[in-house]
């Protein structure tokens, strides 16, 4: 990290109870295999719902709104994405592949958070447009999943990354950070419109 | 043409993997306004820390290389649509080159063309220069924060806004409530009012091009500029979403004439990373 903060080290795969263990607030540094999956990968397990073992899901992994440049096997630049525009099909992917965390940028709704609390899963907001300083935390490109049908930008790509930082901001005991700041900032808005 | 042509690519390339410095001067400045220990003073050292390695490994600032938005002056006897070509050629190139991530979906045939062009894709908008150079201002321009964009149909009674700058005012600040931290906050926001939709869609966006150091020359839209950034900076959203002082670094207005029936307002939101830069030839 550059700056000075206390952060938890979590290492792939999530057992339900390390889920658990984490709470809304808590910085981490993640390690381990974790795969990227946005817009089009989302749609597509939704509608073709495809048995787990036909999918690069590790167990108890993260899955990261991200849509990567890479040119050969290299990544050269892997910021997030918007978290809140897979919010129709996040629950049932949740539900269906295992998934014990969910990573992005700008957090998602209420059926997510509802799902997060009912199968253990947490939100990790990372760092929006942080491209270079996250590229740098990602080891190695393990394996790529529909890269000629979706396009490199949306296809599924398995990672090895190691402190890779985020910060915990919807937790599998229903706390969300971004309802907080959406409450605090309406609070604030009322007081701006007088 | 094919001078221009790489003086377009390095174009891309500068405004891919490097901020402006206003930009970046800026975001600096909020480093220190946050609260020692918290999420967003964290999120921002690591965002000045990306800004420095994108410049020193001539990487992509963000991964996201966005819409390209050219905005040419074009001396008068010059062709625009050879202006056009050359600038696809360079998009063609640029991809590959810097590189860029491919964007462009066909609507129909939901295939990424691979190269980032494709029907209207890069935007370009032409007009004529004002003496015999060529000018280009290249904006780079990320979907996630381009999502966030609002229009207004002024008056909106549930916010209280009716026809006037204080209606401009309600209305820009529950766009940026609505936003909250989806589109990578610190924002930079433009606005514009005018008479029809694609006119102020257009020219909100332009606004983005102005240097965060930029007074409108408009008194009472100067005075409305720093307003409203003072506003946001206190609805505590703040750097990506997180809270803290830290929502928007700057907010630009532009303005047309109006009709009597109508008073559009639209609102564009740049991410933190603003990329944009100019090629005078």
């Amino acid at each position: 990290m550059v700056a000075d903060i206390q952060a938890k080290e979590i290492t792939l795969p999530l057992t339900k109870q390390d889920v658990l263990n984490l709470n809304a607030g808590d910085t981490v540094l993640i390690s381990g295999l974790l795969v990227t999956g946005r817009d089009r990968v989302h749609k597509f397990l939704f509608h073709e719902r495809p048995p787990k073992e036909d999918l690069p899901f590790p167990e108890g992994t993260i899955l990261y709104h991200a849509g990567p440049i890479i040119r050969g096997n290299r990544v050269i630049a892997a910021g997030p994405t918007t978290s809140i525009r897979v919010e129709m099909y996040e629950p049932w992917v949740i539900e269906h592949y295992g998934i014990r965390g969910i990573m992005g940028k700008g957090g998602m709704g209420t059926k997510t958070l509802e799902a997060m609390k009912k199968f253990g899963c947490v939100y990790l907001n990372t760092i929006g447009g942080a491209a270079s300083y996250l590229a740098d935390r990602i080891k190695g490109i393990i394996g790529g999943f529909k890269v000629e049908e979706f396009g490199a930008a949306e296809a599924m790509w398995l990672l090895e990354v190691e402190d890779f930082p985020a910060v915990v901001t919807m937790d599998a005991h229903g706390k969300s950070l971004h309802e907080e700041i959406e409450k605090l900032s309406l609070e604030n808005l009322q007081k701006l419109l007088k | 043409m094919l001078k221009l042509r790489a003086g377009i690519v390095e174009l891309y390339k500068k405004v891919a993997t490097s901020l402006p410095p206003d930009v970046e001067t800026a975001l600096e400045a909020l480093y220190a306004l946050e609260a020692e220990g918290s999420s967003s003073k964290q999120a921002l050292s690591i965002i000045l820390e990306s800004i420095r390695l994108s410049r020193e490994t001539a990487r992509p600032v963000c991964q996201d290389t966005g819409v390209p938005v050219f905005y040419v002056k074009v001396p008068r006897g010059l062709s625009q649509k050879e202006l056009e070509n050359t600038i696809k050629d360079a998009t063609r190139i640029a991809t590959e080159k810097v590189p860029l991530r491919a964007n462009a979906v066909d609507i129909i045939a939901e295939q990424n063309t691979g190269d980032n062009t494709g029907i209207g894709f890069p935007i370009i908008y032409f007009e004529e220069s004002e003496n015999s150079t060529l000018i280009i201002d290249l904006m780079l321009k990320g979907s996630g924060c381009e999502n966030l964009g609002q229009t207004y149909k002024l008056p909106v009674e549930e916010l209280g806004a009716e026809r006037d700058l204080e209606g401009v005012r309600k209305c820009v600040l529950d766009a940026v409530f609505k936003a909250q931290g989806r589109g990578c906050p610190p924002y930079t926001i433009g606005v514009a009012i005018g008479a029809q939709k694609d006119q102020v869609a257009k020219l909100a966006k332009q606004q983005l091009l102005r240097k965060i150091s930029d007074k409108n020359k408009n008194e009472a839209l100067a005075a409305l500029e720093e307003k409203l950034l003072n506003d946001i900076n206190q609805l505590g959203i703040g750097t990506l979403g997180f809270g803290g002082p830290s929502t928007a670094i700057g907010v630009k207005i532009g303005v047309n004439h109006r009709h009597p029936a109508s008073y559009f307002v639209d609102i564009s939101f740049s991410c933190w990373a603003n990329r944009r830069g100019t090629l005078i030839w």
